[in-house]
C-alpha cells in the first residue's frame, strides 16, 4: 500500500467520522436546546414540554401498562395495513400489466385515485365498516394501496419490450415472460414502492385513529390536544419517530436480502 | 434436387396503425437451402427486419407462404442488441432457452456450457452481462441462442451495435462458429461488405416494400474466413455490384 492510497483511505474515514459526529450532534442539539429553552423560560414548557418531561410521561405510561397496549395496536394496524396493501396493490399491479386493455380502461381512475387524498374518504369508511379498527386497517391500505399500484406498474412497464421480443424468440409463454423478466426487471421499482408505502400506511392509521379510535398512538395525541396534556402529545410523537423509523429499516433489511441474490 | 429448407412464396405484409398501413413486405419468393449462408441487405427501412420475423413467425403474411422442409424444424434467432438479462451470470444466460422450452436436461446443459468452453468464454461463466465487453456479451448471445441446437440461425444485424474492429473480428468468429456447426443461416444487414463477405448467396433487396432485386451468387471457397474474402479482387466485384443495384 503507497503513501497516497494511505492517504486517502484515511480521508475517507475522518469524513465518515464527521458524517457521523455531525448526525449526533444535531440530535443532541435538538434535545439539549429544547431543554434548555424549558428550564431557562424562553417558552413555556406547558405549551412546547420538554425532553425531561417527555421522559417521564414515557416511563409513566410504561409503567402502568397502558404504553404497550396503545404501540401494539397502533403497530398492528399499521403492519396489517402495510401487508394488504403492499400485496394487494401488487396483486392489481400484475393484473393491470397481463391485460393491457384492462390497464388502458382504469388508467384514468388510477391517476385519479392516486391524486385523491385518501384520508378524505375516513368518514365513509367509518359510515360503511363501522368505527374500530377494521375502519383504521381500512385506511392504511388504502393509502398505501394505489401508491404501491402505480410504482409497481410502472417498473413493470418499462420493462424494454425488446426483452419481451427476445423472450419470445425463445418461445416463452406470456407467464414465463413474467416471471424470468418482467419481475426481475421490476424489482427495485417493487422495493421502492414498498419504501413508499411503509410511510404511507402510518400516515392512513395514524389519521384513522385521529377519527374513531379508543387506542392507539394517533389516539393518544388526540387525546392530549384535546385536554391539554402537551407532554402526551410530544411523548407519542417521539415513539412514533422511532417505531417507523424501525420499520423502514426492516423494509431496508428486506431489500439487501431480495437484490443479494441478484 | 433437394427441397428448400425454407420456402417463402408470395408473402405479404404489411403494418397497420390508427393513421395508416404501411406494406413492408410485397409478394417475396424466397428460398433457404440446407446448409446454406444466405445474407440479406437492402436501404435501411426496407422490410429486412420484417422477414425475418416472418420466418420466425413472430409475424403472420397476410397472404402468401412460408414453408418449411421439415415440420418441427427449429429456429434460433439473434437480435441486434444481446439483451442479456443482466441479473443472471453469464451460464444463466445461456441456458435460458432451454429452460423457457423446458428442455433444461443435464446432456443440453452439459452441451450449452461446453459451447462457453469451446468459444473462449468458459471463465467467463461466473460473471455478470455488465462485467462483459460488448463482443463477449453478443458472443454470449449467439450462445444462448445456439444452446437450442436450431437447425435455422436468424441474424438480425447482429453486429451493428458494435464498434468495426469488434465487428470485424466478430463476423469472422460467428462465421468459423456457424459452419463449424454446420448450421444454415440468413443474415439481415445493412453493411453490404458484411453480407458479401459473409454468405454464399446476397439478396439485394428493394425500398419498401420488399422485393428482391438481385441475388448475387458469392462463390467464395468456404474455408475462407470473411476477413480474408475482403481481400480477394472477387470481393470488390461483387461489394461493386451490391451498391450499384442498391443505388439504382
Amino acid at each position: 500500500m503507497n503513501e497516497a492510497y494511505r492517504r486517502y483511505l484515511l480521508r475517507q474515514k475522518r469524513n465518515r467520522r464527521a458524517v457521523r459526529f455531525g448526525q449526533i450532534a444535531v440530535l443532541v442539539g435538538f434535545f439539549g436546546l429544547w431543554e434548555l429553552g424549558a428550564a431557562l423560560g424562553w417558552f413555556d414548557p406547558f405549551i412546547l414540554s420538554s425532553p425531561s418531561r417527555v421522559w417521564a410521561t414515557v416511563v409513566r405510561l410504561a409503567a402502568s401498562n397502558d404504553l404497550w397496549q396503545h404501540i401494539g395496536t397502533t403497530l398492528l394496524e399499521t403492519v396489517l395495513g402495510f401487508v394488504f396493501g403492499t400485496l394487494l396493490g401488487t396483486l392489481l399491479a400484475v393484473l393491470l400489466w397481463w391485460l393491457p386493455t384492462l390497464n388502458r380502461i382504469l388508467d384514468p381512475y388510477l391517476v385519479v385515485l392516486n391524486a385523491l387524498p385518501k384520508i378524505a374518504l375516513g368518514p365513509v369508511l367509518i359510515v360503511w365498516i363501522g368505527a374500530g379498527m377494521a375502519s383504521i386497517v381500512v385506511m392504511g391500505i388504502l393509502v398505501s394501496l394505489v401508491v404501491t399500484t402505480v410504482t409497481v406498474l410502472n417498473g413493470f412497464n418499462a420493462t424494454t419490450s425488446d426483452k419481451q421480443l427476445l423472450m419470445r424468440t425463445l418461445g416463452a409463454t406470456k407467464l414465463q415472460i413474467f416471471t424470468k423478466v418482467v419481475l426481475p426487471a421490476g424489482l427495485k421499482d417493487l422495493i421502492a414502492a414498498l419504501k413508499i408505502s411503509v410511510g404511507m400506511s402510518w400516515v392512513g392509521v395514524i389519521v384513522g385513529e385521529y377519527l374513531v379510535s379508543k387506542s392507539g398512538l394517533g389516539y393518544l395525541i388526540v387525546y392530549g390536544g384535546q385536554v391539554f396534556k402537551l407532554d402526551l402529545v410530544m411523548a407519542s410523537v417521539v415513539i412514533l419517530c422511532v417505531l417507523a423509523a424501525l420499520m423502514y429499516e426492516a423494509v431496508a433489511l428486506l431489500e439487501k436480502r431480495l437484490t443479494r441474490g441478484a | 434436387m433437394e427441397t428448400p429448407l425454407l420456402t417463402l412464396s408470395g408473402v405479404t405484409f404489411s403494418y397497420f396503425t390508427e393513421t395508416e398501413q404501411t406494406q413492408a413486405v410485397a409478394g417475396l419468393d424466397m428460398e433457404v437451402k440446407r446448409g446454406e449462408f444466405c445474407a440479406i441487405v437492402g436501404p435501411s427501412g426496407c422490410g429486412k427486419t420484417s422477414v425475418l420475423s416472418l420466418m420466425m413467425g413472430l409475424l403472420k403474411p397476410q397472404a402468401g407462404t412460408i414453408a418449411f422442409s421439415e415440420p418441427n424444424l427449429r429456429i434460433g434467432y439473434m437480435l441486434q442488441r444481446d439483451h442479456l438479462l443482466e441479473w443472471r451470470m453469464v451460464e444463466k444466460n445461456v441456458l435460458l432457452g432451454l429452460e423457457v422450452q423446458r428442455r433444461l436436461t443435464p446432456e443440453a446443459k452439459t452441451k450449452a456450457l461446453q459451447l462457453l468452453d469451446t468459444y473462449g468464454l468458459g471463465a467467463f461463466r461466473r460473471y455478470y452481462p455488465p462485467q462483459l465487453s460488448g463482443g463477449m456479451r453478443q458472443k454470449v448471445a449467439l450462445i444462448r441462442t445456439l444452446a437450442l441446437e436450431p437447425d435455422l440461425l436468424l441474424l438480425d444485424e447482429p453486429f451493428s451495435a458494435l464498434d468495426y474492429q469488434t465487428r470485424l473480428q466478430l463476423s469472422d468468429e460467428v462465421y468459423r462458429i456457424i459452419r463449424e456447426q454446420n448450421k444454415t443461416a440468413v443474415l439481415v444487414t445493412h453493411d453490404i461488405s458484411e453480407a458479401v463477405s459473409m454468405a454464399d448467396r446476397v439478396f439485394v433487396f428493394s425500398r419498401r416494400p420488399s422485393r428482391i432485386k438481385t441475388i448475387l451468387e458469392t462463390g467464395f471457397d468456404r474455408a475462407l474466413s470473411p476477413l480474408m474474402r475482403r481481400h480477394t479482387p472477387a470481393f470488390l466485384d461483387l461489394y461493386d455490384r451490391a451498391w450499384k443495384e442498391i443505388d439504382r
